[in-house]
């Protein structure tokens, strides 16, 4: 390589610039994922969900609870957007307030699933053993049945309510995670860098932290925003059924459920917390589609 | 084969096992006292102890557990406290609804959706994929209850086409069959479309092309006979998920199933009836993933001839 | 004098990276006559396989074109010819093997299937004469057990089975051209001999022309009477193999040389090119070579040199402004 002529169009090798740095890979994930505008878009209407479920109250045009009973059952007109119920309830106002109940259900359940089924398969794969067998066997048995079935029994046992929802929801969640963190820890036990990290007095718990995680960051994520869609579906199903929330509360199945009866005369009533929820799990499973095509590293 | 074929039937029976205790174990995890519950609040003591009897509570858990599991196989599974019909007489009538539509619906689920995976995967790109990976991504988006209450609006009140319920004639299975499959349908799609993409890059395509073969007996006979291997392990397991997708589908439809039968035994505390049904599910799912899985040892040559 | 079966000219063949096209391989022209072994060598990304498969036009289609040039075969430019054409010449005509055998074989059909599949797509027999043919095509590859084989599933062969089985599949409708891209690499070095012994016996039985492919010299030196290098998606130099291996005149032919460690001689170090291979979004201008050659010069770096026949050599070619022939202008001879 010539040293005298530094005007070659061609910058040399550097090895400091081989490796991508954090930040620039931060960076690259965000360029990329700014490219998927449906991934986007779905992110922003998430966001305003997030903002309608904290400010809902303040915002909500009509009160929950208020009876018009001079409007009972009016289909959309300019006062009520979205017409109003068999009270004469606004309806925008109450699945506005009503995003919080369903998502905070939703959310809690799915992220105590997520965080026990990370926790059981950290233990299964790093324990190993008959703990691991257990654990793996439980997850069988969960694995047995069809979510909502699962849900429903739950429900059967522990009865209706909300509280009890989100455990069902929970509970259904933790398999797939457990099984997803113990795969990475298994691979990551067995693999030879923990042997030399190891053999230099690296803490156990501080390797699982530094290499399970990193490898598994990108499926945990992606699962996660894909359960949140079932999550709200299950919820809302479970409410529809009559096992869920209560009926005087603001929640989009159980609103649902409360419209099954006037459908005839007044079918906006199903028609439009059905859209919601529709379009909320949409957007869940776009985001989590466009998360996971961007984490992938062979789309290049 | 064999060996995989064993095994897996080995891993079934102690997975059964257990399935069994823990619904028999139901009544006993319900919080406050089953039998006051079927009572009623205003039952006097006595009346709760009738029922407690009748639930056979008052025996010791473990000779309860013997009754349970020898009326498991003597076909004795109890009464129930709804009609006072045994339960398997209560059960029996329901099971040709589900399993029909069930049917109805796999069926036309799995051949579209597999169709439009497929069409997607070798026009990645083109409008068709876009338009059938958006149907598709609905389909899984849609609240299955809802999907079924806008179909009868639409169709049953509005155009008067098909009936609202009830499983009178043919056309009563046409849209709770589509409800109840659209979510497979849309599963489906997706799988399909991404295995036929990670399969249309293999280099056993590349050869094919190179023999000189067209590219539509390229993509069939290469690609998605690849493929089919996983999209049969998928789509069976979907079908399984069937069984629950019956329960909010009998609802809205009216229809007297077995997934309607749980929510009405659910909520009349029948959990004799309840009990036996989620094991009949349990059953069924489990049964319907082994199937799937010696299908798939069966399909999958190096699984078959290892 | 051989008849010519293969004659590329200046093919330009190009890739759809982020809404635009970067050229991966250009100016690529050679031929391959009748019963000869050519070799095409280069690094890992120079282009010899996209070379290859522009040439059996199994790039995909919509992120890849051939912009320029003219691929004849028997004289006829087979990049004018539809897909039904197309369709008769691949297998038939021109046959291709690839490099990891056992990935090649479609896993879910038995051989038998898959070599029947191959002959009756170009000849119009019984299906129990296609078996029988698929039989002693098997034979005629040195498989011990042909029935066996062709009732097995790819999974149950080994490597250098399954090569043997691609051999036997590609050559069962008696092509005139087999292109060969790394039938080796993926193998061990005991079954890789074999594998060119059989490659060589073909050339001989059958007169079939074949080009080579492959990043390893020393199966060149033992196949091939002819040696093409590639750089960067452009040949540098092309020679008869002696004359190659005596006395390389491109820079990247030298290193290469040198890099490949001879038995038996005393080095502490091998000597390597440094450097890496230029992306092809950023190709550098002039010489693709001269930002890792050591005798790179300024005239190199503004224009690339073109491929030229190399001064007092009627056969050789090289593109490298040391030894452009027509220029006539010997640089000082360099001591390799």
């Amino acid at each position: 390589m010539s040293d005298k002529d530094k005007t070659t169009s061609v910058d040399r090798f550097d090895e400091a610039e081989a490796l991508p740095t954090q930040k620039s890979r931060r960076k690259e994930f965000v360029q990329k994922f700014m490219k998927r505008k449906t991934a986007v878009i779905s992110l922003i209407f998430i966001v305003l969900l997030l903002l309608a479920a904290i400010f809902g109250s303040y915002m909500a045009p009509y009160d929950v609870d208020q009876a018009d009973y001079n409007n009972l059952l009016q289909g959309p007109s300019a006062q009520h957007i979205w017409g109003t119920d068999e009270f004469g309830r606004d309806i925008f106002s109450r699945l506005l307030v009503g995003t919080r109940l369903s998502l905070a259900s939703a959310l809690s359940a799915t992220i105590a699933g997520t965080v026990l089924g990370i926790v059981l398969g950290l233990i299964a794969g790093y324990y190993g053993g008959w703990i691991d067998s257990l654990i793996m066997r439980a997850c069988d048995v969960l694995f047995s049945f069809p979510d909502i079935l699962l849900a429903i029994a739950i429900v059967a046992v522990l009865g209706p309510g909300i509280t009890n929802v989100i455990i069902a929801v929970a509970v259904f969640t933790v398999p797939s995670f457990a099984r997803i963190i113990r795969g990475a820890t298994i691979t990551v036990k067995e693999s030879l860098y923990v042997e030399v990290a190891r053999s230099i007095g690296c803490k156990n718990w501080r390797i699982l932290w530094v290499h399970v995680f990193p490898g598994t960051v990108q499926s945990v994520i992606v699962n996660f925003t894909m359960r949140v869609g079932t999550a709200i579906l299950a919820a809302s199903s479970l409410s529809f059924l009559g096992f869920g929330a209560n009926v005087t509360q603001p929640d989009w199945g159980a609103m649902l459920s409360q419209g099954r009866n006037y459908l005839n005369t007044a079918p906006h009533i199903v028609l439009f917390p059905g859209i919601l929820i529709f379009v909320t799990v949409l957007a869940f499973n776009l985001l989590g589609d466009g998360l996971r095509d961007t984490l992938d590293p062979r789309m290049n | 084969m064999g060996r995989y074929a064993l095994k897996r039937i080995l891993n079934a029976i102690p997975l059964l096992i257990v399935i069994s205790f823990l619904i028999f174990m139901f009544i006993h995890m319900i919080p406050g006292d089953p039998a006051r519950q079927i009572a009623g609040q205003d039952a006097t003591k006595a009346d709760v102890e009738v029922v407690r009897d009748q639930l056979g509570l008052n025996d010791p858990l473990l000779v309860q557990y013997g009754k349970y599991m020898k009326g498991l196989f003597t076909g004795d599974l109890g009464y129930s406290v709804k009609n006072g019909q045994t339960v398997v007489q209560t059960i029996a009538p329901r099971f040709k609804p589900t399993i029909m539509l069930g049917l109805c619906a796999a069926v036309w689920a799995v051949i579209i959706g597999v169709l439009l995976g497929v069409v997607s995967a070798v026009m990645q790109g083109r409008t068709v994929d876009y338009i059938a990976m958006i149907i598709a991504i609905s389909g899984i988006s849609l609240p299955g209850f809802w999907l079924g209450l806008e179909l009868i609006q639409l169709f049953s009140v509005g155009l008067g086409w098909f009936p609202t319920g009830g499983l009178g004639s043919w056309k009563a299975y046409v849209l709770p069959s589509l409800t109840l499959g659209a979510g497979i349908m849309a599963i489906l799609a997706r799988f399909t479309r991404s295995s036929m993409l990670e399969t249309m890059r293999e280099d056993y395509v590349r050869t094919a092309r190179a023999k000189g073969l067209g590219e539509f007996l390229v993509v069939m006979r290469h690609a998605f006979k690849n493929s089919l291997i996983d999209i049969v392990t998928v789509g069976g397991l979907q079908i399984g998920g069937l069984l629950g997708g019956s329960v909010m589908v009998e609802t809205v439809f009216s229809i007297p199933g077995l997934g309607r039968l749980l929510v009405d035994s659910i909520n009349f505390r029948d959990y004799k009836v309840v009990q036996a049904l989620l094991l009949f599910f349990a059953l069924g799912y489990i049964i319907i993933n082994l199937i799937v899985d010696l299908l798939y040892g069966v399909i999958n040559p190096k699984v078959r001839y290892s | 004098m051989a008849e010519r079966l293969l004659d590329v000219k200046n093919l330009r063949t190009e890739f759809q990276r982020d809404k635009s096209w970067v050229t991966a391989v250009n100016e690529v022209s050679f031929h391959i006559d009748r019963g000869e072994i050519v070799g095409l060598v280069g690094e890992s990304g120079c282009g010899k396989s996209v070379t290859s498969l522009s040439v059996m036009r199994l790039l995909p289609p919509k992120t890849s074109r051939i912009s320029e040039g003219k691929v004849l075969f028997h004289g006829k430019d087979i990049l004018k010819d539809n897909k039904k054409e197309m369709k008769k010449i691949r297998g038939r005509e021109i046959s291709m093997i690839f490099q990891e055998p056992m990935n090649s074989l479609n896993p879910c059909m038995r051989i038998s299937k898959q070599i029947i599949e191959a002959i009756l797509l170009h000849n119009d027999i019984s299906k129990g004469e296609a078996h029988r043919r698929a039989f002693d095509v098997l034979k005629s590859v040195g498989i011990p057990d042909p029935e066996m084989t062709l009732n097995s599933y790819p999974h149950q062969l080994s490597g250098g089975m399954c090569q043997r089985v691609m051999i036997a599949m590609a050559m069962s409708c008696e092509p005139e051209l087999l292109i060969a891209d790394e039938p080796t690499t993926a193998l061990d070095v005991t079954i890789q001999a074999q594998i060119l012994e059989l490659m060589e016996g073909i050339k001989e039985k059958r007169n079939t022309g074949i080009l080579m492919i492959t990043h390893d010299l020393g199966v060149v030196a033992e196949m091939c009477s002819r040696i093409i290098v590639m750089y960067a998606g452009r040949i540098v130099e092309e020679a008869p193999v002696k004359e190659l291996f005596a006395s390389p005149k491109h820079p990247y032919t030298q290193g290469l040389i040198e890099s490949v460690p001879k038995l038996g001689s005393d080095v502490s170090s091998l000597p390597f090119i440094p450097g890496s291979v230029p992306d092809l979004a950023s190709m550098p201008k002039g010489c693709k070579f001269a930002p890792r050659c050591k005798y790179a010069m300024d005239i190199c770096r503004q224009k690339e040199p073109d491929l030229t026949p190399v001064y007092g050599s009627g056969n050789r070619r090289c593109r490298c402004v040391l030894h452009d022939g027509d220029k006539g202008d010997k640089k000082e001879e360099v001591k390799v």
